[in-house]
């Protein structure tokens, strides 16, 4: 599909350039669709910028880079690698990444045979799987958080669903001689710090969920190499959990028969003990005030129509997007048109596995002009369901608020 | 200049091969006033000014406080105490609220 930026392209900037008229629209044209309820702060400065390999996202920040995917990718069950969010929290991310050459340290002291392994030893030497799974921002939606929490201000678009083929991180650490003592499994990625002093991103997962079969180390997304910004060559997929223990860049497990004491794991990424509906607990990492963030709440998306979308009385209308959760399974999408009072059920699309986005439409016909508010909520296969009120925590995380879309009837 | 083609597809091709890329950085404006100069010669020293940009204009003196002590304690930034509080102060008049 042609954008306007394509049009205005193929209409030959140059003689518009005089005209006056190219400046203004190429400046609208960079401008996002944004939701609302952002801090005033991400319309005044969020642009659809491209990265190397990258369609425009939303860029909220260059360096590190953050770019969110544009809610109008979530039409579809897959997110294509180009359009898929990027999100560093250091800005020392190297230029070149080399496949050829890529080695993985896997050892640590709850290990009692470390191995070095290049991609063509985890390629031939571990059975090969393939999952479907959602990779969402644990600060996604940090920015419609009432009131507002500092950090990076995402939309609702820090997240994307992947096919990730790799092989699996227990029969990697089975090659190592995993130690019955080993309690956790420390990762980290080619990426750093600028400062020496600051503390490298380093996470660590419980061995019981390393142990997953689910839990992967991915070298292909899609059906192609990962992108440059997305972890390439290879990464963790953790599926049901947050991206903070998807590491990128892969270049050392460890297993450690002690809690990790990183500051990412230690001080960062932690919600409040027992506040959310959550059934998978870090166990050797929670105090009694707070836990590290582990599976995705039950959460649903709109992508279609459009924010500023005009639907016509007397015309069918349809809603679409997808809902996830940590890997119950989307049991149900429900849309109400009368603030709630009266739930109707949503279609649901195919099912590309429990981990996955599950594509859900729900088509009406509005009467009359005027506005039309749709609520639309999904639960899951365990009974949960989506909050109606946020459960505030500081780092804005979790937040499955049912959201109000307002429709223009004309 | 006909054997340097070889070169130069291999050279495409191996580029193609590696993850290759940063992005293109443009400049990110401040809000002129006193301090401006401080914030940006030490606060883009590890991350682009959009940062603060983005998180405006709902923090307050306090919070702005709290995220450049952040910055020193918890990410190792060096900033001479006078400079912070000439960043705090810049960035609770430029990009706060009262309170």
């Amino acid at each position: 599909m042609l954008d306007r930026r394509t049009l205005l392209r193929g209409m030959g900037g140059a003689a518009l350039a005089g005209s006056g008229l190219l400046p203004r629209l190429a400046a609208a044209a960079d401008k996002p669709a944004l939701t609302t309820g952002l801090p005033e702060g991400v319309y005044d400065t969020a642009d659809l910028e491209a990265l190397p390999g990258k369609k425009p996202l939303i860029k909220l920040s260059y360096r590190p880079p953050n770019y969110e995917t544009p809610a109008s990718y979530f039409d579809s069950a897959f997110t294509p690698n180009d359009a898929f969010f990027v999100r560093y929290h250091l800005a020392r991310i190297p230029a070149r990444l080399d496949a050829a050459t890529w080695k993985i340290k896997v050892g640590g002291e709850g290990a009692t045979a470390p191995v070095e392994l290049d991609l063509a030893d985890l390629k031939n030497g571990f059975e090969q799987v393939e999952i479907a799974a959602v990779c969402q921002c644990s600060g996604n939606r940090r920015g419609l958080s009432d009131p507002h929490v500092p950090g990076v201000q995402w939309g609702l678009g820090a997240m994307g669903s992947a096919r990730w083929k790799g092989v699996r991180l227990k029969d990697v650490l089975a090659k190592a001689g995993l130690r019955k003592e080993a309690i956790e499994i420390v990762v980290n990625g080619a990426d750093g710090p600028v400062l020496d002093k600051t503390p490298d991103f380093v996470k660590s997962i419980p061995v019981w969920k390393a142990l997953d079969e689910n839990t992967l180390i991915a070298w292909e997304m899609n059906g192609e190499p990962l992108p440059h910004f997305n972890g390439f060559p290879v990464r963790l997929v953790v599926p049901g959990w947050t991206a903070t223990y998807w590491m990128k860049h892969l270049v050392t497990v460890e297993a450690v028969s002690k809690p990790f004491d990183g500051f990412w794991v230690k001080s960062a990424y932690r919600i409040p003990t027992g506040r959310f509906p959550v059934t998978q607990h870090f166990l050797t990492q929670m105090t009694e005030t707070s836990e590290p963030i582990t599976e995705m709440v039950v959460n649903l998306v709109v992508a279609a129509p459009a924010p500023g979308h005009k639907a016509k009385a007397g015309r069918p209308l349809e809603i679409r997007g997808v809902a996830w959760d940590a890997g119950y399974g989307i049991r149900r999408v429900e849309v109400s048109l009368d603030e709630g009072k009266t739930w109707r059920e949503a279609a649901l699309g195919q099912d590309h596995g429990r981990f996955a986005f599950r594509p859900w439409s729900f088509r009406f016909t509005p009467m009359k002009p005027g506005t039309v508010t749709v609520l639309a909520k999904a639960s899951n296969g365990i009974g949960q369901t989506q909050a109606e009120a946020l459960i505030f925590n500081p780092a804005g995380y979790h937040n499955n608020v049912i959201r109000p879309l307002a429709i223009t009837v004309v | 200049m006909r054997p340097l083609l070889p070169i130069l597809a291999a050279l495409i091709a191996a580029i193609a091969a590696a993850g290759v890329g940063r992005g293109e950085e443009k400049p990110v404006p401040l809000k002129p006033g006193p301090g401006e100069d401080v914030v940006a010669a030490n606060c883009n020293a590890c991350h682009s000014l959009d940062y603060i940009r983005i998180n405006a204009p709902f923090m307050t003196g306090k919070t702005w406080e709290a995220e450049v002590s952040k910055m020193i304690n918890a990410f190792g930034a060096t900033i001479e105490p006078a400079d912070a509080k000439t960043i705090t102060d810049y960035l609770a008049r430029s990009y706060g609220r009262p309170g």
